[in-house]
């Protein structure tokens, strides 16, 4: 499977090029650029780990692309994304985000069921790599 | 305007008997505005013969203090305080027989935080009153220390899609179809397609409740099956909203708790239960964490005609005081009423943190929300991949994208549908930060799109020729004019 989080994860994986044009168009709105990465893709794992802060005052994405592979050296089996984030009043939070690396292999998400009480069901959502320890679930 | 009235002395003023408006109080030409005054512009159109300022001051009156004869009683109270006062006629630029009026109401008029309070004197009476042949209520001014006594909408935009983990783009729904007669299995099963294939949302019916094909448990209960295995499919928060809109309040707070403990993100409601049950389920929803849908049923039978009943944008500011998170507020292109200069007004007074005087939308007062969250704006009916651009291009990102039959008609099946819509727009959008001038471009850019995905490029052969243009009733009265400097 393919994890679909992000804003263009429908779309063929971007080439260095198109996450620079992306990057500066986060830059050009005023927007500071961050990098995460992390290696439990559940859809409700917020908080994935910082490559660093946000670039605050970087004028230029390919000082962004840089760090990006960088990270790639050291985590290129783990999900990284882009992350933007706008300090404007009333927003004060995340404008876009998207995935610009992935696991070579995807395995997904198993979908656990407990029945409880009537025909009720509660629902859990386990990514199938997370039986393995932190660093050590994809190859 | 001239007056040409001379105000009354009190004792000419309270003799028993009738007097015109404008004598009693109602219409006061030289009033300017407090800032913690409530104003309403209303469209007026008097019966034939009534004059304008009279007519305007029998509107002040009847949706404030007055009745139709003189009263004693009055000399009890502070009663200039409470007469709302007429303080501004204009002609409208196209109908001779149109005026607008300008009513300034004194804040202590109204209860706090109660819409219904609110509209029983704006809406109130006044909308059957004789010497008017119509009357429709244009556009509020809410001072700030009034929109401070509501909540506001229970999640917000910036929230929600904290919440679901989506940014940078519009989000993606789809109505169930056919909307009635589907069992709850069957139901779910769309659910699950449209949502496996690339949809952020689906979305029950205004009219889905709890009938005989399709009881509510049921449908809760396999929706919730299809939005969990969707979201294990894709690794992404999923959604679908569950009317809980119901005969009673006791009934809509049971359906809301049994959609909160399956777990799901998003609930609805109809705008037809009426503004306290809003409010109601509004708070309810921000107790719970629970997203705010609402579908507008049934505003088209007093929003749609420019001479009687109320705009559109009133609603709306209505609802964002309310507290919905989700509001249905137009197309442009799609096939449900909705000029574009009118709709960008809607979206502004939903989306915008203050809103300028803009005439050429339709937005006649400042208005400052005083950080109140914002609404998401949702455009749904007859819209499809193809008008991605344009779709983009008048509604911007803050908003969600419905296609119902554009993806639940697609010829290689739902999720194909899904999967083109959601191409589509990534497509788009990617396009846009990259700087291309998508909305010229727009179809070589759904062109190449679609070279990589084969639902993307049955669906622009499909729906190519579909466009729904029809001259609207409900455009601006003021179109801007090119000046020569």
């Amino acid at each position: 499977m393919r994890v679909t989080q992000g804003t263009f994860s429908f779309l063929p994986d971007f080439t260095d090029q198109q996450i620079h044009e992306q990057v500066q168009y986060c830059i050009d709105n005023g927007w500071a650029v961050s990098i995460e990465y992390t290696d439990d893709p559940h859809p409700r794992n917020t908080y994935w780990e910082m490559w660093g802060h946000p670039m605050f005052d970087n004028p230029d994405a390919a000082a962004v692309v840089y760090e990006l592979n960088e990270c790639r050296k050291i985590y290129g089996s783990y999900y990284i994304r882009i992350i933007a984030f706008d300090s404007s009043p009333g927003w004060e939070s995340i404008r876009l985000s998207f995935i610009v690396n992935r696991p070579p292999e995807e395995p997904g998400f198993k979908l656990s069921r407990t029945e409880v009480k009537g025909r009720n069901i509660q629902y859990s959502i386990t990514p199938y790599s997370s039986d393995n320890p932190q660093g050590s679930r994809y190859k | 305007m001239p007056d040409g009235d001379k105000k009354l002395d009190a004792k000419a003023r309270y003799s028993a008997g009738v007097l015109e408006y404008k004598k009693m109080g109602y219409w006061e030409p030289d009033y300017s505005p407090k800032d913690t005054d409530v104003i309403a512009l209303f469209r007026i159109t008097p019966q034939d013969g009534v004059d304008p300022i009279e007519a305007a001051a029998a509107v002040a009156g009847e949706s404030s203090t007055a009745t139709w004869t003189v009263v004693w009683t009055d000399r009890l109270t502070a009663c200039e305080k409470y007469r709302a006062k007429a303080y501004r006629v204009d002609p409208t630029p196209n109908n001779p027989n149109e005026y607008f009026a300008y009513i300034a109401y004194e804040l202590d008029l109204f209860e706090p935080g109660s819409i219904a309070n609110l509209t029983a004197s704006i809406i109130g009476n006044v909308f059957g009153f004789k010497p008017l042949k119509a009357l429709r209520l244009e556009d509020m001014r809410l001072p700030v220390a009034y929109v401070k006594t509501f909540q506001g909408p229970a999640t917000g935009i910036v929230v929600e899609r904290e919440r679901l983990n989506c940014y940078g783009r519009p989000l993606l729904g789809a109505t169930v179809k056919p909307k009635l007669g589907l069992s709850g299995r069957n139901y779910g099963r769309v659910v699950y397609e449209a949502l496996k294939g690339g949809l952020d949302f689906t979305k029950d019916d205004e009219n889905i409740n709890s009938q005989p094909f399709m009881h509510w448990r049921d449908r809760f209960l396999y929706c919730m099956e299809a939005v969990n295995r969707a979201s294990a499919a894709t690794g992404e928060v999923k959604g679908t909203y569950l009317n809980v809109t119901a005969g009673t309040m006791e009934e809509m707070y049971k359906r809301a708790e049994f959609a909160k403990e399956l777990g799901s993100v998003i609930i609805m409601i109809d705008l037809v239960i009426g503004y306290t049950a809003i409010q109601s389920m509004a708070k309810w929803a921000r107790d719970n964490d629970m997203i705010l849908h609402l579908h507008r049923a049934g505003h088209g039978t007093y929003t749609r005609q420019k001479t009687h009943g109320v705009s559109f944008r009133v609603i709306a500011k209505w609802m964002r005081l309310a507290g919905v998170d989700h509001i249905h507020a137009g197309t442009v292109v799609g096939k449900l009423e909705g000029d574009p200069a009118t709709t960008k007004g809607y979206y502004d007074i939903c989306r915008e943190e203050q809103n300028s005087v803009s005439l050429e939308t339709g937005v006649f007062f400042d208005q400052d929300w005083a950080s109140l969250n914002k609404v998401m704006p949702v455009a749904s009916g007859g819209i499809h991949a193809g008008q991605m651009h344009q779709l983009i291009h008048y509604l911007g990102e803050d908003v969600v994208l419905q296609f119902g039959g554009g993806t639940i008609g697609h010829p290689q099946g739902i999720a194909a549908g899904a999967t083109a819509n959601r191409v589509a727009l990534e497509a788009m959008v990617y396009a846009r930060n990259a700087g291309r001038d998508y909305l010229a471009e727009g179809p070589t850019i759904l062109a190449e799109a679609a070279k990589t995905c084969t639902p993307l490029r049955e669906a622009l052969d499909i729906w190519k020729d579909v466009t729904f243009d029809y001259a609207s009733t409900d455009a601006p009265d003021f179109v801007p004019t090119t000046s020569v400097s």
